[in-house]
């Protein structure tokens, strides 16, 4: 079937099996690889990526779901050469040691800051329950989300 | 908050991770996201029975699905002399099944196609016949006189895979009888999965023109691998490349060498094309090594005032249907013998029995160093059973009990030398954390009011950093580790080391311990890991062995450069060699502070201008063999309250002080500790791959084997006492599995501590709600 999606600001177009899962259209066929493969209950949130401004795990929405409708993934996060907030306050909180939950953890808190600038650590804790991390026991994610909440809201102000 | 890389003498600082940059930008190189020109992908049968025979196998359907370039079975590798392969542990393991099954989920044949999902779609059309047999799952059933043989291929047939046995059985059992107090307890660790993130996998790229093969694979010890292989698949050694790119996570379960990948391989090898297979989170759970699965009895002794007299443990260890572990050569039960931890037993006796079951192989050392989690953990609860028989404080038992400072170097009684250690001061520092004696103050006034609050103590010591080439090997390979430096004319360096690591933070950490010796930035210093044709022969990241080894040899190799660079640096100042000074970053003149030059100097002279007659040049490699072990140790307080109407309980807080003497990189080394804590938490109260009668495997995925979310995971307070170690070249010991191995017992005590006025004294793990509520509603207190 034929899809367009815009990905990170870019309208591609595929060719894929009815059957194909979001998140292996955009690593095998957009070859973006930063988006993960943990499990296969949909469970672990390392395929989290934002459809729609909504965060999603892709393994779990068809390709063909997504056409039509702009995907964001973790490669979109750095904008004219700059990380995001949540990129560099991760790394600054030591929130990642494998990384491979990492781009789904940045998704799914980018998404938690769109709707709620200024979390508690508890509604952050909330928001990255569907996002599991085998290394880092969560401490240093949930402060580096709230370090850069309070940055976002400096560029803002 | 992280300091930069450009900060100077980086040893002991949060210097940022380096390999940050790549991780948040999406940019990591996982096996999976490795795409070779014409590759193909695998995919596996699998036995839905425990244990049955085969009686046929049609591949017909599958292999004629267009799209379909080869299906495998165990008698195909069998021709070929490769239906069984070496465990690491000494066993042997099927790749393919051939005649019998012996767990549920075990590879059974193999099929390569285009794409993975033909790959799946052409093994669902693979037609086995299977006869069942009767399953023994119950460890204690399969030593019974009468149960089936599972390992036919075994002599003499017998389910008992070893006995090991350390200590004086008949001194203990003497000193027992002797014993004012004695306790007994059986204490169940279950079988648990480390169940990384990423799951195992790997591509075998064979080009049959060269006889080359390069394997990627998620591989914790690329070097123990490559050899495996050119044991198992005939390769010359040289001929074998083995490169593990970023991995994400191990904690054990990448060190083994499983069926998916020989099955790989050999397609490889017949098709002369790349080959990928990757395991779906259920593989990974049901057949890829699981840990633990330990069954210990322990009677503890004491003298009527609470001193410690004779330890004694009996042990079933289930290790499924083969022994791949990884233990090395001489320890099929791992380093359990450091079961009497923290405490100054006269004498001690321990045995384990190993045994084969219908489960997936495996015993694998899940973050612990080979069997030292389920050794912390018996001793942890014992001395909690022993203070509550006394009507003791748990810590005033401990104190009493400890081995004091004085006796380091610590001979225990099952034959090891412990480094060093302080553990008084080390608890002394998590009772003011947290405020101990206002708890216990806390704790009397509810309790009488009817509430339930308990306070865990657990004071661990773990050994690692295997090990010493007189006592440790694995497959007969000596279990050093290695560095190779080398310093660019610039002054940069780029630096090899035979370990591999999985999150721990390596480029970063190893990094600062060289620029430290060399007077550079961490900035300056690239580590890279993980090639086995480029990084010098290392046995890998597991066992908290790589800063004790590795680490190790990347101190003493720069000092090798230092030294060289002295006698550069004298030729430069032309003075003696002898009256050259080294400030951390500079070389100078005895006494000239202000005459020096730095090593980028040195580095340039070294290749430009060296002192007549000195070979150019500024290298150094390594291969560290330890003395000795080391022995990080902790002190563990957790407080838990529980709620009388859900069953519920909360860790309201937890303070781990370690003590891992010098620390590299203290916030690598907190990121290590609040890890390792949720993965004990997990196994506390959440985590078990259980099994039914049939050996079925009742926890083959994500929504029955619970790993904690963000919400469950309590919120960690840390702290630290350094207390060096005197024969690691910078002090260091290593922590990446202290948390895992010390606090389990500190949640279960806490939890028992709390029940205890219901005459509650042991519960076995996982503590899941339904347990607690039972306690309660027996001891009619549910609300
Ligand atoms: S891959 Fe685990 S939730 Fe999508
Ligand atoms: S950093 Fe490894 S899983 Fe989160």
């Amino acid at each position: 079937m034929e899809i367009a999606v815009t990905v990170n600001g870019q309208l591609r177009r595929a060719d894929v099996e009815p059957r194909t899962l979001l998140v292996y259209l955009l690593r095998e066929t957009f070859g973006l690889t930063g988006t993960h493969v943990g499990c296969d209950t949909t469970h672990c949130g390392a395929c989290t990526v934002l459809l729609d401004e909504v965060p999603v795990k892709s393994c779990t929405v068809l390709a063909v779901q997504a056409d039509g409708s702009s995907v964001m993934t973790v490669e979109g996060l750095e904008t004219d050469g700059r990380l995001h907030p949540l990129q560099s306050a991760f790394s600054d909180h030591h929130g990642l040691q494998c990384g491979y939950c990492t781009p789904g953890m940045l998704m799914a808190a980018w998404a938690l800051l769109r709707e709620t600038p200024h979390p508690q650590p508890a509604e952050i804790r909330r928001a990255l329950s569907g996002n599991l991390c085998r290394c880092t026991g969560y401490q240093n994610i949930v402060e580096a989300v709230a370090d850069a909440a309070q940055r976002m809201a400096q560029e803002v102000g | 908050m992280a300091l930069e890389l450009s900060e100077p003498r980086p040893l002991g600082k949060p210097i940022r991770r380096k390999e940050d940059a790549r991780l948040i930008r999406g940019q990591g190189r996982y096996l999976d996201d490795i795409v070779l020109p014409g590759m193909l992908h695998l995919a596996l049968v699998r036995s839905p029975y425990a244990h049955a025979r085969i009686r046929r196998i049609d591949v017909q359907r599958a292999a004629a699905l267009p799209g379909v370039h080869l299906v495998l079975t165990g008698q195909d590798l069998a021709a070929a002399g490769l239906a069984w392969m070496p465990t690491l542990a000494g066993d042997r393991q099927m790749v393919l099944a051939v005649d019998k099954v012996l767990f549920q989920y075990q590879e059974v044949a193999a099929v390569v196609a285009e794409s993975r999902a033909l790959a799946e779609d052409a093994a669902a059309l693979v037609e086995v016949d299977y006869e069942p047999l009767p399953a023994v799952v119950d460890p204690y059933r399969a030593l019974e006189p009468g149960s089936p043989i599972l390992r036919e291929d075994r002599d003499p047939p017998s389910n008992r895979i070893f006995h090991w046995e350390a200590g004086d059985r008949a001194a203990t059992e003497a000193a027992l009888a002797r014993s004012a107090v004695v306790v007994r307890e059986t204490v169940r660790m279950p079988r648990v999965h480390p169940a990384p993130l990423e799951p195992c996998g790997c591509i075998a790229d064979y080009q049959r023109a060269t006889g080359r093969l390069t394997w990627y694979v998620t591989s914790q010890a690329p070097h123990a691998h490559r050899t495996v292989l050119a044991m198992v698949a005939g390769i010359p050694e040289h001929k074998i490349r083995v490169v593990s790119p970023d991995v994400g996570g191990g904690f054990g379960n990448k060190v083994p060498v499983f069926p998916g990948y020989v099955a790989a391989i050999v397609a490889a090898m017949r098709l002369n094309r790349p080959v990928k297979w990757v395991e779906t989170r259920t593989e990974n759970l049901t057949s890829t090594n699981f840990a633990r699965d330990y069954h210990m009895t322990v009677e503890i002794g004491a003298d009527a005032d609470g001193k410690v007299t004779a330890l004694k443990v009996s042990t079933i260890a289930d290790h499924g249907a083969f022994d791949a572990a990884a233990d090395p050569t001489r320890f099929p039960a791992g380093l359990f013998s450091i079961v009497t931890g923290s405490y100054d037993f006269p004498v001690a006796f321990a045995e384990v029995d190993g045994v084969y079951t219908n489960k997936a192989p495996g015993g694998v050392a899940y973050r612990c160093s080979f069997r030292v989690t389920e050794a912390s953990f018996l001793i942890e609860r014992a001395m909690q059973s022993l203070a509550l028989r006394l009507g003791m404080d748990p810590v005033a038992l401990r104190l009493k009990n400890f081995i004091p400072p004085e006796k380091f170097p610590y001979h225990s009684p099952l034959g090891w030398t412990y480094d060093s250690g302080n553990y008084r001061a080390t608890l002394e520092r998590a009772m003011e954390r947290i405020g101990y004696a206002a708890l216990r103050q806390e704790q009397a006034e509810r309790r009488a009011r009817g509430e339930l609050m308990g306070i865990g103590v657990s004071t661990f010591t773990e050994i690692v950093g295997a090990g010493p080439s007189h006592t440790f090997d694995i497959l007969g390979i000596k279990m050093f580790d290695s560095c190779e430096l080398r310093v660019h004319p610039t002054g940069k360096v780029l630096a090899r080391l035979g370990t591999r690591h999985q999150g721990q933070g390596h480029e970063t950490t190893f990094a600062q311990v060289i620029a430290e010796e060399l007077g550079l930035t961490a900035d300056d210093v690239l580590v890279e890991e993980g090639d086995t044709d480029t990084a010098p022969y290392g046995l890998g990241t597991y066992a908290s062995r790589s800063t004790p080894t590795a680490g190790a040899a990347a101190a003493v190799a720069a000092r090798r450069v230092r030294d060289k660079a002295r006698r550069i640096a004298a030729h430069l100042l032309e003075v003696a060699e002898d009256d050259v000074e080294w400030d951390g970053t500079r070389f100078h003149p005895a006494g000239t502070p202000a005459r020096g030059v730095t090593m980028a100097e040195v580095a340039l002279a070294a290749y430009t201008n060296p002192p007549p007659g000195m070979e150019p040049g500024l290298e150094g490699t390594v291969y560290y063999d330890p003395p000795n072990l080391t022995f990080p140790n902790g002190a563990y307080l957790c407080v838990v309250d529980i709620d009388k109407g859900t069953s519920q309980v909360h860790v309201r807080r937890f303070v781990a002080v370690d003590d891992c003497g010098t620390v590299i990189n203290p916030m690598v080394v907190e990121g290590q500790i609040h890890g390792g804590l949720t993965e004990g938490f997990a196994i506390a109260f959440l985590q078990e791959i259980a099994f039914d009668e049939q050996g079925n495997c009742l926890a083959p995925n994500f929504m029955e084997y619970l790993v904690p979310t963000a919400v469950e995971t309590p919120q960690w307070e840390t702290d630290r006492t350094v207390t060096p170690s005197p024969h690691h070249p910078i002090g260091a010991k290593g922590v990446g599995e202290s948390p895992n191995v010390g606090s389990p017992a500190a949640f279960v005590n806490a939890v028992i501590d709390a029940l205890a006025p219901l005459g509650v004294t042991h519960l076995d793990i996982p503590l899941y709600p339904w347990k607690i509520w039972e306690v309660l509603h027996e001891r009619g207190v549910a609300e």
